[in-house]
């Protein structure tokens, strides 16, 4: 049996991992320099916009690509009750409207983790083709991810984005903090795999099939063993909820985020989250559509205990990186709220939340990057008087916080913010929308008080004033990320109209 | 002639924008600029005054109707009628005169724009126009969603002006006011999101027109309380006034003013504007509750007013009392209720703007706004500033033939007659607590004045030393033991390192010395500007200032006026400018209310028309 295989569908994680490759190999044979650590970067950057590049053309292409599909011959010969004949075989490799929005993301995303890997990378404490390397091949899962139509494509995707990331937090030697935060994510992730592997372990025995389409189509109408189905979907949706970090499976996100270097913490609260939602949607809405029923009422609860719980630790948070993290786990909470809506629609408010989402928390990030060269332990205290000694990073982050918040002049995140609204008021969900109003009001409390911090004059003005040099790639990855935001202010249609496409296909 | 709205948000936008140019980073053109560009808006607000079609003052005119974000349903739908025109005129007026206090003359005087003593012009002028934007575009518009985006708007820079801006216990009143604000926007967004839900539809026009139709009852009393509770927050309505106080108290003199003069309109206006037209079976069967806390509003705040010591502390309340008024006149849901209404909406805007212009002026002078250690006999040592104080006074009680008489007057007169399945009962009860609650209006305030105004004046030893063991933000704290050199009066310690004119570089110098002073010796963080002359934020770059000042030296410095004990300046040059139009307009619109209700009466009856 030889399958033809699309290699223009594929293009994209295959130029990642080849680069990735590639750069593994440059870093063995380059001489050890200075200077080779920077055109490292650029390699993984061109890297980068060559699967970028391929993305436009797929989407200029504006039709479904599908490849590594059953062939006619077999799908000819329909297993009962599974595949109705006549039907399109199903494929493990699918590029479409979804595909394409969340590969475009995560791409985006990589940049500027790349921008920002250039300025860790600089002060030579770690090791730069491996870091390249797993950094590459993390980008590579989590554009496959959302490509991925069958269970155990979703699996190998989802752990070719988690592996490499334990690497990448332990990457610098002989820090505790940073071996402590690659230990807790290695055997949270463990555990979240072997959970979410017995759901679909599940699901698969009773259906026959891993595809997510034929899936779909099994467990419409009655089926067998209803309490083992149900089961298999409380199994699937826990452990995506360990990779977003949805309460109750949040705990470990404030001491990785902390113990890990900068730019792994924004690649897991941006790239690495992406790649959970997106599999949680593909899973639910695709392939679970039938028992919504069942797993709606749950991701309502975990939803508001998300925003809540993450919400009043970020308020206790004396460290700029762990309030990032509580508010990004609140974060979590929004994006899914709209998912606990019993309308398959609803399903654009959480991909235009993340996306804007996105945009607003890099912008942060690659601010609190610039500070945490000067400023070792990088407290919200570190932050007072930055918009007078560094005007441009004390409006970028403002800016950020404020969107973050979901206010004006951040109309980015107010929008990101209304439209969850909407669908929750659409559907009913009054309760939520009040724990979610409630939740923006305290969300609000902490942002607030950390850009009042940029323009509360500095107690002492013994510190080094400028944020130097060495941060030119971070200032890159900064303006990056806020050209998107206000764009995103401005145009939110930009989002929106892409969402709703890729809702529908 | 639509350009005419868009250009009233866009005027005072791109004049915020075109500060972020590094060419803006002088001050010595900032003065002119914040001036130009507020009055080019107001400007531009009495062209709508001169081109507006009184005849036809109940239809949107001067629409724009432009499609901006389709994937939510959000139009950039603007428009004024009748009763959004007043508002966008007081508002354009408030924040120029606003503009006017801060610019006029040097701008050097103490409270002025560029004062040695108050810090980043730059990002002051900057907060207010963003601010004027978002108060302007909440007026115009006729989407709802477009509506809550500019509702929005004014928080942030609000509570920046406040944060900054403020007096000591800024940084808690500040998060106070954005907290509950917010809080509140997010009820009422979850409100207009229902409406949204059931009708499909965020124009407010077309709402307004369909009255209700297409929504079940318990929808609209639903979406009825989410929204007032959001308005009612912004208003503030009592039980949810909490906040106000203590932005009031804390905030400098044009926050104060431009919050009480337009902020609190907007709910007020979000009341006549959506909550009732659009929701009135909802309307209906609130009411009485709505009734029920305006009166208790009217009587808490006067009696908060009468237990206060301090004067912005108790004009921030005599507010809630004049919102109780408004809120009245809402929940009889008459055409009278709602005219009295919207004008005690204006008059109140006018007269507390000028209020709090006034208690900061004499904070300003006296270092403090405590009455009792303000000592009395103002009209004796200030006579003109106590005339101003007594006649405005007069004008917030409620005294016929001035502004304030005919709101609180029309407000009590149409909850005699409530629409029509309104309790009649209950609202002569109201009208008749709301009386009580008039009349000790008059009552603090004639406690006010007896306090403050009249008396025989009294020098009290170590003003100055109390004063700046209260930390007030004039910046003299520092200087206590120089104090006794210069007079006891914190005023003219303020006034100590103003230069005699400009080209004095002396001001800058001290300015410096007095933050760095005040840094080390307090560590409060208030210093305005950064005791670095290097400071890397431009506009507090003193490059100018030596500039100009050439060979200017301490050395040179002339020897300051030593004025005699209680010489305080009466009111100055540039308050007089700021203050004219709001007591001429006082009187004027006291005088010849029908100038208004002209205007408010026709879109009052077509809001209203098919409500029962």
């Amino acid at each position: 049996m030889i399958q033809s295989i699309d290699y223009f569908a594929i293009a994209p994680p295959l130029i990642l991992c080849l680069v990735a490759g590639l750069v593994l190999l440059l870093d063995a044979f380059l001489p050890h320099t200075p200077r080779v650590r920077p055109a490292l970067g650029f390699v993984t950057l061109g890297g980068i916009v060559a699967a970028s590049a391929f993305l436009v053309a797929q989407a200029a292409a504006g039709r479904r690509l599908g490849t590594f599909c059953v062939p006619a011959d077999l799908a000819a010969s329909p297993r009962p009750g599974v595949q109705p004949a006549g039907a399109e075989p199903p494929c493990s490799f699918v590029v479409d409207q979804f595909t394409l929005i969340f590969a475009g993301l995560v791409l985006a995303a990589g940049i500027v983790v790349v921008l920002l890997s250039m300025t860790e990378l600089a002060t030579g404490a770690i090791p730069v083709g491996e870091w390249y390397f797993l950094l590459l091949c993390t980008l590579a899962g989590a554009v496959t991810l959302p490509a991925s139509r069958d269970l155990v494509m979703l699996v190998v995707a989802l752990e070719l984005v988690s592996l490499p990331v334990f690497a990448l937090t332990a990457l610098r030697r002989y820090d505790g903090r940073a071996s402590e935060a690659a230990v807790k994510l290695f055997l949270v992730s463990i555990v979240s795999t072997a959970v979410m592997l017995f759901g679909v372990s599940l699901l698969y025995g009773m259906s026959g099939t891993v595809f997510l389409a034929d899936l779909a189509r099994a467990l419409t109408g009655p089926v067998t063993a209803p309490t083992v189905v149900t089961v298999g979907v409380v199994l699937v949706v826990a452990g995506f909820a360990f990779k977003i970090a949805a309460v109750p499976f949040h705990s470990w996100a404030a001491d990785v985020y902390q113990g890990a270097p900068i730019p792994v913490a924004a690649l897991l609260s941006v790239i690495s989250k992406a790649a959970g939602f997106a599999g949680l949607i593909l899973v639910l809405v695709t392939a679970l559509g039938s028992q919504i029923g069942t797993w709606a009422p749950i991701l309502a609860i975990v939803s508001a205990l998300t925003m809540t719980v993450g919400n009043l630790l970020a308020m206790r948070q004396r460290s700029a990186v762990r309030l990032l993290a509580w508010s990004s786990v609140a974060q979590s909470g929004y994006i899914l709220a709209p998912l606990a809506v019993q309308r398959p629609e609803a399903v654009s408010a959480s991909i235009a939340y993340l996306v804007i989402y996105a945009a607003m928390n890099l912008g942060a990030f690659a601010v609190v990057m610039l500070v945490s060269r000067r400023a070792a332990r990088n407290e919200l205290d570190d932050y007072r008087g930055l918009a007078y000694r560094s005007p441009a990073a004390g409006l970028t982050l403002a800016f950020s916080l404020i969107c973050l918040a979901g206010m004006p002049p951040g109309l980015a995140g107010l929008f990101a913010k209304v439209v969850v609204f909407r669908e929750i008021v659409q559907g009913s969900l009054g309760w939520l929308a009040v724990v979610m109003a409630v939740n923006t009001v305290i969300g609000l409390y902490y942002y607030v008080v950390w850009t009042a911090r940029l323009f509360t004059p500095a107690p002492d003005l013994e510190r080094p004033v400028r944020l130097g040099r060495p941060g030119l790639a971070t200032w890159a990855a900064a303006g990056l990320a806020l050209g998107v935001a206000v764009l995103f202010s401005v145009a939110p249609q930009l989002v929106l109209d892409v969402a709703v496409l890729s809702a529908s296909g | 002639m639509s350009w005419l709205l868009v250009s009233l948000v866009a005027v005072p936008l791109a004049g915020a924008a075109i500060l972020f140019a590094p060419a803006m980073a002088r001050r010595g053109p900032l003065r002119v600029y914040g001036l130009a560009v507020s009055g080019l808006t107001l400007a531009l607000s009495l062209l709508l005054v001169a081109t507006f079609d009184y005849s036809r003052s109940a239809q949107p005119q001067f629409e724009v109707d432009r499609e901006w974000i389709p994937g939510l349903g959000l139009r950039f739908h603007l428009g004024v009628d009748g009763i959004s025109l007043p508002l966008v005129v007081l508002t354009a007026l408030l924040t120029f005169l606003c503009f006017v206090y801060l610019c006029w003359g040097t701008g050097r005087e103490p409270g002025q724009l560029l004062a040695p003593d108050s810090g980043r012009p730059r990002a002051l002028v900057f907060t207010l126009l963003v601010l004027e934007v978002g108060m302007i575009g909440t007026f115009v518009a006729l989407d709802l969603l477009l509506f809550f985006v500019f509702f929005e708007v004014v928080l942030i820079p609000m509570y920046f002006v406040i944060a900054i801006w403020g007096g000591a216990g800024r940084r808690t009143a500040a998060i106070k006011f954005i907290l509950y604000t917010l809080l509140g926007s997010v009820v009422l967004l979850l409100g207009l999101l229902l409406i949204w839900a059931q009708t499909g539809t965020l124009d407010m026009v077309e709402l307004a027109r369909a009255h209700g139709a297409g929504m079940a009852r318990g929808v609209q009393v639903l979406a009825f309380v989410a929204v007032g509770i959001g308005l009612a927050v912004k208003t503030p309505m009592w039980p949810l006034h909490t906040w106000l106080p203590d932005a009031h108290t804390e905030a400098p003199t044009v926050g104060s003013v431009l919050l009480a003069g337009v902020l609190l309109k907007m709910g007020t206006y979000g009341f006549a504007r959506i909550a009732i037209p659009i929701l009135p079976e909802g309307a209906a069967a609130v009411a009485p509750w709505l009734g029920a806390f305006a009166v208790v509003g009217i009587v808490y705040g006067a009696l908060a007013c009468l237990a206060q010591r301090d004067l912005k502390r108790m004009i921030a309340y005599s507010s809630i009392g004049h919102m109780g008024f408004v809120l009245l006149g809402l929940a009889t849901l008459t055409p009278t209720g709602m005219n009295a209404a919207l004008f005690a909406n204006i008059a109140h805007g006018l007269i507390t703007g000028l209020l709090f212009f006034l208690a900061g002026a004499i904070k300003t002078r006296y270092g403090t706004a405590e009455m009792p250690k303000l000592g009395g006999g103002m009209l004796a040592t200030l006579p003109r500033l106590g005339s101003v104080l007594s006649y405005t006074s007069y004008a917030s009680l409620g005294l016929p033939g001035l502004a304030g008489f005919w709101g609180e007057m029309l407000a009590l007169y149409s909850a005699f007659q409530p629409a029509p399945g309104l309790p009649r009962g209950l609202f002569l009860a109201f009208m008749a607590i709301g009386g009580v609650g008039a009349l000790l209006t008059a009552a603090y305030f004639l406690v006010m004045l007896s306090r403050v105004t009249h008396g025989v004046p009294r020098r009290r030893a170590g003003a100055s030393q109390g004063a700046a063991a209260a930390g007030h933000p004039v910046g003299v704290g520092a200087h206590g033991d120089q104090a006794a050199e210069w007079g006891d009066w914190p005023w003219n310690e303020a006034r100590r390192p103003v230069p005699a004119g400009p080209g004095s570089g002396v001001s800058v110098a001290e300015g410096l010395g007095e933050a760095k002073e005040q840094r080390e010796v307090g560590g409060r963080g208030e210093a305005p500007v950064e005791g670095r002359p290097a400071a890397e934020w431009p506009d507090e770059e003193p490059i100018d200032f030596l500039a100009e000042a050439g060979s200017g030296d301490s050395g040179t410095r002339p020897e300051p006026p030593r004025p005699g004990p209680g010489d305080l300046p009466d009111i100055r040059r540039y308050e007089l400018v700021a203050w004219t139009p709001l007591i001429v307009l006082v009187l004027v619109v006291g005088v010849w209310p029908k100038l208004l209700l002209a205007v408010t009466t026709p879109a009052v009856q077509a809001l209203l028309g098919a409500t029962p």
